[in-house]
């Protein structure tokens, strides 16, 4: 693990998919509703998770992000429904299928290998009992030897952990600020010491400043403790800063993944692009804005071959005949693998088009 | 604290309103009947009672509204309701004092078991949805579209002449003399259940399913999700996160319904001739007896009023953000 | 009041959670008529409601004997002549229960009528106004909801001369308002924060308009809601005034014959026909409320229509829905060793297992994309 920056940016290599896998989701499928007429909101997924890796998830809202990670985790709400696939995490006992997993199996899991932080922070918590009291039922759920007074200092240890004076451990979640019951959270993520941190939004319902705070703290983290951590946010600049891979998903599957870098300079994938263009550079030149056209998909019905093609100002005859898998790009760049026909030679020819330049930088 | 000022101030001013509703009624509605039971009484009523009722029932024609008003009130505080009529010449007070520990006894241990029983079993369907225990919805449903009386009714019909197994009405034997002896006791409690259980059966179907409607609303709640991706056991989401928010609602819902159950059970009284306050309101309509009425209704809206209180003390408890001092 | 109104018993949070659709897409509920219409529940209440009203204006003719006529045949019970007995002067049963209906649903719904109205003007007024005069109208509809309405209607009602039908409906109405005003208030409130309230004040349209156009339309289901409460609290309630006499017992209801069923003790002589049927009559008719109530409500809070999906069909797919717990139903094709090809539908991938960040080879393979829609 390299040393801390102070800055709490991103400092790149220092984890990476050289370390083994932690999570592995494969072939995931997940629907809403539980009749013919269900609406697929995940279709296929494929990802892996690295130990110490810092994955970003980002696209739209109604892209099927946070399905993903609710569903790997198997805390999706009815009316979802787990059709396919599987999802492997690698816990100190060998790998385990979660989807296979009895109840009690689960909920000795939970926690102890993934830990998450949800959207809102306002209503995260419990709101009649002591925060104190709600990070350290986690620990008797999962410690069930440890005295009470062991469980109080490990929760007091936490606070400070997060720099929320170890006092506050007998605060109601009404009695704090965003920011704090924010903290308390991720405190309460990490009483077990998990694998893997899930994060799903954590910043958006916070200030600017906040934001920072927050995000800078949990690399820090990570850095101290080598977690894992998946990180939601349809904001991809911030995930550019902290994130060391960044998938990203269109209508309920992964169109593009690579390094962080890679995705932010040099986007493969029109959507990508589109996403990136959206949102003002943190640094560096400045570019224009120009957002996509048309409005996210309506999973309900999708438009045949790439889900994208209506929206995409490179769309070809093709695309609407054709399903793109994600694959190499056309640079045949290591690491990174893109779902768009465009990178396809074989379609390129057919097709008689070129590489747009903007994907090609 | 803030909010039990708040509450307490409320409660005042229901007082009042109860109080002030009943000096009209009886103004609006000419106190004749009153002033010809008045008149057949005649002589049978010392002045001092008359002159209470004058002043009750607004037949004190001469006076202002104003000072009527400030003399019903003085009527009032002195705990002076009038005689009853149908029970002549016994002070309103005095009847109602009677028959109150029945009523209290009755009504407040059903209606306590109605509460209890029918939050933990919304508790239990609302938490697993899809169940066998569905069925329990219906069912419900039906029980809280029928009349109580109708249910005492059947009940009587069926456990007091049909297959009789218990008493058919009354608080006990009527051979018996009240007092701590085991047999006045014992045919107390089994007098006691039929009505009991008629109240627990008419008035549990709503507790039962706003209970299961808050735990359906309150566990998709975030901080479920968050108690489940803890992996603490089901027992303990279940109740210390998911019921125990669930019931706040309830437990104000309670203060806010009870003036609707109190009501059902009275008439329930009246079914089982159970010598409570719902019976005394029975016969007071039976008897023409003003005085009596308006007394009951004052006394069971206070009724409500400490039941409401008691109520609110337990929200204080159980939720800290009401505490909270700004 | 034996009863509460169950259909918005719950707290207002219940009924007045924002519909906030789930941060899962598609699980955008549905807000249309035909969605409030397609619940089971909703339809057989309305159904029959519908019947209800039918008898209420034919009763009067179809039934097969004057109510009020005594005859020789007493207390007998059901037959082919009576097809619901006649009671302790001879009387049939059937008649008066077919008589009675008009006034059961008259009362019940001019009572629900008045109080909805007073409830709108209440409840609507208090959200907007907001500050001092919001406290004093929420004040004076928690002191209506907290005092024990059933002895004060016994009062207004005992003192009045001649307690008619009319007379019953405005005490109900005047008693039974204060819910429906609590839970239209909380709604206006809501609404009133809501974007495009804010939106067509800054516009400088009329606070009548704001009512009439913006706000009382996004009310309707709430209203609508309320109204059926209020109703059935006026059935039950008309029903209990007439069962304890406090009515005119000559005007026929199903309260009258309880009363008159009640006062010749029908119980000891076993006489159920002259009793049961009406009981049932007020059970169907509340059913009947509470179901119209009960899809009215899952129109407004999809999530307790969610509980609406679960049932036997889902039990023989054996899938639980639950939270916390997501099911599972791996296809039988799913069952296979792990780290087969996972492919499912249209969007089938060839990749081999564990390359989630591995480039595989791309798939445009046009046969199984072909229909992906």
């Amino acid at each position: 693990m390299t040393p801390t920056a102070p800055t709490g940016v991103r400092h790149p290599a220092s984890s990476g998919s050289q370390n083994p896998p932690v999570l592995e989701i494969r072939g995931l499928e997940v629907s809403y509703g539980y009749s013919d007429s269900a609406v697929r909101a995940l279709r296929g997924v494929d990802l892996t998770l690295h130990q110490g890796e810092v994955l970003g998830l980002a696209g739209e809202s109604g892209c099927g992000k946070s399905t993903l990670v609710y569903a790997a985790t198997r805390l999706l709400p009815p009316p979802g429904i787990i059709t396919g696939g599987e999802v492997i995490l690698h816990g100190d006992e060998g790998p385990v299928d979660v989807l296979r997993m009895s109840d009690a199996e689960l909920r000795a899991t939970r926690w102890q290998d993934t830990a998450i932080v949800f959207q809102g922070a306002m209503n995260s918590l419990n709101p009649v009992h002591r925060i104190g009291r709600q990070i350290t039922d986690a620990i008797k759920a999962h410690r069930p030897g440890w005295s009470r007074a062991r469980r109080d200092e490990r929760a007091r240890e936490l606070l400070e952990m997060v720099g929320i004076a170890a006092g506050r451990i007998t605060a109601y979640p009404h009695e704090l600020s965003g920011g704090m019951r924010q903290r308390v959270m991720i405190a309460m993520a990490l009483a077990l010491e998990p694998k893997v941190l899930i994060m799903d939004e954590p910043t958006t319902a916070l200030d600017v400043v906040m934001q920072r705070q927050i995000v800078e703290q949990i690399v820090d983290l990570r850095d101290r403790l080598g977690f894992s951590v998946v990180f939601i946010t349809h904001d991809v600049s911030l995930l550019v800063e902290i994130a060391d891979r960044i998938a990203i998903m269109y209508a309920g599957e992964i169109v593009e993944q690579a390094t962080a870098d890679e995705v932010y300079r040099h986007p493969r994938h029109p959507y990508s692009h589109g996403l990136l263009t959206s949102f003002p550079p943190l640094h560096g030149p400045r570019r224009e804005l120009q957002g996509i056209p048309g409005a996210p998909p309506d999973l309900q019905s999708l438009p045949s071959g790439c889900p994208f093609r209506v929206r995409c100002p490179h769309a070809m005859p093709s695309c609407a005949r054709v399903h793109p898998e994600l694959g190499p790009t056309a640079l045949g760049e290591e690491q990174r693998s893109v779902a768009c026909l465009l990178h396809d030679p074989q379609v390129r020819t057919a097709e008689g088009v070129e590489l747009p330049a903007s994907l090609a930088v | 604290m803030k909010f039990l000022g708040r509450r307490l101030a409320f409660y005042l001013l229901t007082a009042w309103a109860a109080v002030t509703i009943n000096f009209f009624i009886p103004r609006v509605m000419k106190g004749d009947p009153v002033q010809s039971l008045i008149n057949r009484y005649q002589g049978q009523i010392s002045t001092e009672a008359e002159h209470s009722l004058y002043v009750l029932f607004g037949l004190d024609t001469q006076e202002s509204l104003w000072q009527q008003y400030v003399d019903y009130w003085g009527e009032i505080l002195h705990g002076n309701f009038g005689i009853s009529f149908t029970s002549f010449p016994t002070p309103v007070t005095e009847v109602i004092g009677d028959s109150l520990p029945w009523t209290l006894g009755l009504v407040g241990v059903a209606t306590v078991i109605a509460v209890v029983g029918g939050s933990l079993v919304g508790i239990l369907i609302g938490w697993r949805r899809g169940t066998w225990m569905d069925a329990i919805l219906p069912v419900t449903t039906f029980f809280s579209s029928v009349p109580y009386f109708w249910l005492g009714l059947i009940a009587i019909s069926v456990f007091a002449i049909w297959w009789p197994v218990l008493p058919l009405g009354g608080a006990y034997d009527g051979g018996l003399i009240p007092g701590w002896s085991w047999e006045f006791v014992s045919s107390v409690l089994e007098h006691a259940i039929l009505p009991g259980l008629t109240i627990v059966l008419a008035s549990i179907s709503g507790w039962i399913l706003g209970m299961r409607n808050m735990m359906v609303t309150v566990t998709s709640e975030d901080y479920v999700t968050v108690a489940h991706a803890k992996g603490l056991s089901e027992r303990r989401v279940m109740f210390g996160y998911a019921a125990r928010n669930a019931i706040l609602p309830q437990v104000s819902g309670f203060a806010l319904s009870l003036g609707f159950v109190v009501s059902g059970t009275l008439v329930m009284e009246m079914v089982f001739s159970y010598p409570g306050i719902g019976l005394q309101l029975f016969n007071a309509i039976g008897g023409k007896d003003y005085p009596l009425m308006q007394g009951i209704f004052l006394i069971i809206t206070l009724a409500v009023l400490v039941a409401n209180v008691l109520a609110d003390v337990a929200y204080v408890l159980l939720d800290p953000r009401t505490r909270q001092e700004a | 009041m034996s009863s509460m109104p169950v259909g918005v018993v719950d707290a207002e949070s219940e009924i007045l959670a924002p519909v906030e659709p789930t941060r899962t897409p598609g699980a955008r509920a549905k807000r249309s008529r035909v969605a409030f219409l397609s619940s089971g529940k909703a339809t057989a209440g309305l159904v029959i409601l519908v019947l209800f009203a039918v008898f209420a204006i034919i009763g009067p003719w179809v039934a097969p004997y004057d109510p009020n006529e005594v005859t020789v045949d007493l207390l007998l019970p059901p037959s082919g002549a009576h097809w619901l007995g006649t009671d302790h002067l001879g009387r049939d049963v059937l008649s008066q229960l077919l008589v009675g209906t008009r006034s059961v649903l008259l009362v019940g719904v001019l009572a629900g009528v008045f109080a909805t109205l007073l409830a709108i003007l209440v409840g609507v007024s208090a959200g907007f106004l907001g500050g001092v005069g919001d406290e004093i109208l929420s004040a004076l509809s928690n002191v209506f909801l907290v005092i024990p309405a059933l002895p004060l209607i016994i009062i207004v009602a005992s003192q009045a001369p001649d307690a008619g039908n009319l007379l019953v409906a405005i005490v109900l109405a005047a008693t039974g308002w204060a819910w429906g005003a609590r839970v239209l208030r909380a709604q206006t409130l809501s609404l009133r924060k809501r974007d495009f309230i804010e939106a067509a004040r800054a516009n400088g349209e009329s606070t009548a308009r704001i009512v009439w156009f913006e706000t009382l339309p996004n009310l309707t289901a709430i209203i609508a809601s309320s109204f059926v409460s209020t109703v059935t609290f006026a059935v039950l309630s008309q029903t209990t005034l007439a069962f304890i006499g406090v009515t005119s017992s000559s005007d026929w209801s199903w309260g009258t014959v309880l009363y008159w069923a009640q006062a010749n003790q029908a119980l000891s002589r076993g006489a159920w026909w002259w009793f049961i049927p009406a009981g049932l009559l007020i059970a169907t008719l509340g059913m009947a409320l509470t179901l119209v109530n009960f899809g009215i409500d899952e129109f407004v809070n999809p999530r307790l229509r969610a509980a609406g999906l679960s049932g036997r069909g889902l039990r023989k797919q054996k899938i639980t829905p639950r939270i916390g717990f997501t099911a599972v139903r791996l296809d039988p094709v799913g069952a296979r060793a792990p780290g087969a090809p996972t492919a499912q539908g249209s969007t089938a991938s060839s990749k081999p297992p564990g390359t989630g960040s591995t480039p595989t080879h791309q798939g445009s393979n046009p046969t199984d994309t072909e229909a992906a829609r």
